[in-house]
């Protein structure tokens, strides 16, 4: 791996990070409402308070936000705090601050998100080789249909049904929740089973969801791939069959099917996040579900942003982790 | 040349594609055909008793706030894939054209396209229109949704499109139409557009499938048209009267199905336009 390539993925992953931080900064400028007025107004017409003073009130705010100040100031003030993470306070549970709310709820997200698709992907990836394998059971053929047909419908629709089966029918899973209400997070095994418990479901719509993508995936590589020469001398040499399967065709097959991970973390990501809505998990999708109900402006471009951020950061290690599985690959420029 | 006639027979022989135009061709026509035996004033708050369970009077039943399950569903349905469509066809329009200028000129006009489309794909497009929807908000109908989700529907087109007039471009029919004198606008017209229809369909049918799921994603999180009921908003609406909880299954179950049938025709339509593109996958199929 050459330091020149090293360089280049990360000024495409910087761009990429200013550019969704500009837009983040562009559109809501657009926008006729202002957050402030708007929660104002929302709070006094709570309070029954009379409307004259409002706009004062906004003037006033408006100035110690600097939202009076010229736009290129203000663009440069909004990239310093982002730089530094600082996404401002919360409007509606005021003092936190965004970027505590975001962090608290992330563990939550990362943890079901990565188990999930790294199950999915294991499961998919080998299932997909051996459909397309000559000498796999003929039975595995009649799995594909069902799993293509699953991983038709998005993730969150699935979670709705299995909630109402298996959840509220069934009973076998908590209806919502990330963990029993009235236990205190806490790194102990008790607490960590009760999370696992409330994971499952949420995890099973993604996992179910996704399984078929990557088994129809990887059967079409390893069906190209067993054309190959070198498939060929490996029977010819007499190796096991069980060696040539895991060692020379999955093996080759492998790299197409990581790239197209990475192409869809961010798909995986979005649909994550609306799984978390229905199960009422305590990650991040949630909290943008709540800010939206809630006007919170703040919260919802913060999460936006770190969820961007996390996706970058993510597409950038897996790329620059491709040599380990594929040493083919050359990082000279093409 | 014979290749875009053969695409032309190949699709009757083809079952997915069948089944699943079918199974588009039943979701289309359930909107306008409903509305021949359904009220479609049903469909308003109030016009019914509440929670009813399904009955002759309601065969799927009222929601919390007395709709008609049917008439909400005979209502939405055609919304949402006014969504798809109109949201598909940008994409599609836009993708084509981006492919074409990215594939046939190349250089910089390339690198800036493709880059452009290759960006957007890693990043979640749904937060992205999680902006621009909180941004509307409050003033969102049906047909700005459709525009709002179209301004991230492009990207795939863009990829297909132009990786095929990659290889095209170099064919020999190219070739010989380029030195018996045509311009580079008729060749696009009469040599390449004929031969691209497989995946131009293809791209067509994975923009209004990504479009829709776009949709109904940002419905869900109740950044979708407040007043018209949509497949998505319905869901939505459940979801915020909490109706999986409290066992009213006959006001989720109906748009979840009809999405998933959509889905799944569009998925057999994608599918089987890839067997036609790709002979070599329909050997072990």
């Amino acid at each position: 791996m050459t330091l020149g390539y090293i360089a280049r993925r990360l000024g495409v992953f910087l761009i990429i990070m200013w550019l969704a931080a500009t837009v983040n900064f562009i559109i809501p400028r657009l926008a006729p409402v202002n957050p402030i007025r708007e929660k104002l107004l929302q709070a006094v017409s709570f309070g029954g308070a009379g409307k004259t003073d409002l706009e004062r009130v906004v003037a006033v705010y408006e100035e110690k936000f600097g939202l009076t100040k010229p736009l290129w100031q203000q663009y440069l003030t909004y990239m310093q705090d982002i730089i530094r993470f600082d996404f401002g306070v919360s409007i509606a549970n005021f003092p936190s601050a965004v970027i505590d709310i975001i962090l608290r709820a992330l563990p939550w997200t990362i943890g079901l998100l990565l188990l999930a698709t790294l199950i999915a992907f294991a499961i998919g990836t080998v299932l997909g080789a051996l459909i397309a394998w000559p000498r796999a059971p003929s039975f595995l053929n009649a799995v594909l249909a069902p799993l293509l047909t699953l991983s038709a419908i998005p993730f969150y629709l699935l979670g709705l049904i299995l909630v109402y089966f298996l959840a509220f029918n069934l009973k076998w899973f908590p209806l919502s929740g990330g963990f029993t209400l009235g236990s205190i997070p806490r790194m102990n095994l008790d607490f960590l089973l009760d999370a696992a418990y409330h994971s499952i479901l949420p995890a099973l719509s993604i996992i179910l969801a996704s399984v078929g993508t990557w088994a129809i995936g990887m059967r079409g590589m390893m069906i190209t791939g067993l054309e190959e020469d070198y498939i060929t001398f490996a029977e010819a040499k007499g190796l096991k069959g069980s060696d040539i399967f895991w060692k020379y065709a999955l093996r080759n097959a492998l790299l197409p099917q990581t790239t197209a991970l990475a192409l869809s973390l961010g798909f995986i990501v979005s649909g994550a996040v609306l799984v978390e809505v229905v199960f009422g998990y305590p990650g991040v999708g949630t909290v943008l579900y709540r800010a939206i109900q809630t006007f919170d402006y703040f919260v919802i471009y913060g999460v936006v942003l770190i969820l961007i951020f996390a996706i970058g950061l993510a597409t950038l290690i897996m790329d620059l982790l491709y040599p380990l599985l594929d040493p083919r690959i050359s990082y000279q420029k093409r | 040349m014979n290749g875009s006639r053969n695409a032309w027979i190949q699709p009757l022989s083809n079952p997915l594609l069948i089944a699943g135009i079918v199974l588009l061709l039943v979701v289309m026509l359930f909107g306008p055909v409903g509305g021949l035996f359904v009220d479609k004033n049903m469909a308003k708050v109030g016009s019914a008793m509440p929670d009813q369970k399904p009955s002759l009077e309601h065969p799927l039943g009222t929601d919390t706030v007395g709709r008609d399950i049917l008439a909400v569903v005979v209502v939405g349905t055609p919304l949402t894939l006014r969504i798809g469509l109109i949201a598909g066809t940008i994409g599609l329009g836009i993708g084509t054209l981006f492919g074409f200028l990215a594939g046939y000129f190349g250089g910089w006009v390339d690198t800036l396209l493709k880059g452009a489309a290759d960006v957007l794909l890693t990043v979640p497009g749904l937060l992205f229109l999680v902006v621009i929807a909180t941004t509307l908000r409050g003033a969102v109908s049906v047909d700005m949704m459709a525009l709002v989700v179209a301004s991230l529907a492009w990207m795939w087109p863009t990829r297909t499109i132009r990786s095929q007039v990659l290889t095209l471009r170099e064919r020999q029919f190219v070739m010989v139409a380029r030195l018996s004198g045509l311009s580079g606008l008729e060749i696009i017209v009469r040599e390449l557009i004929p031969n691209l229809l497989p995946y131009l369909a293809a791209s067509f049918v994975s923009a209004v499938s990504a479009a829709i799921l776009a949709s109904i994603g940002l419905e869900a999180l109740g950044l979708g048209p407040q007043n018209q009921l949509t497949l998505g908003m319905t869901i939505y609406w459940a979801q915020y009267y909490t109706s999986v909880l409290r066992g009213l299954w006959w006001w989720w179950a109906p748009p979840i199905a009809i999405i998933i049938i959509t889905f799944l025709g569009l998925f057999l339509v994608s599918m089987g336009l890839d067997q036609i593109a790709n002979p070599k996958l329909r050997r072990a199929a």
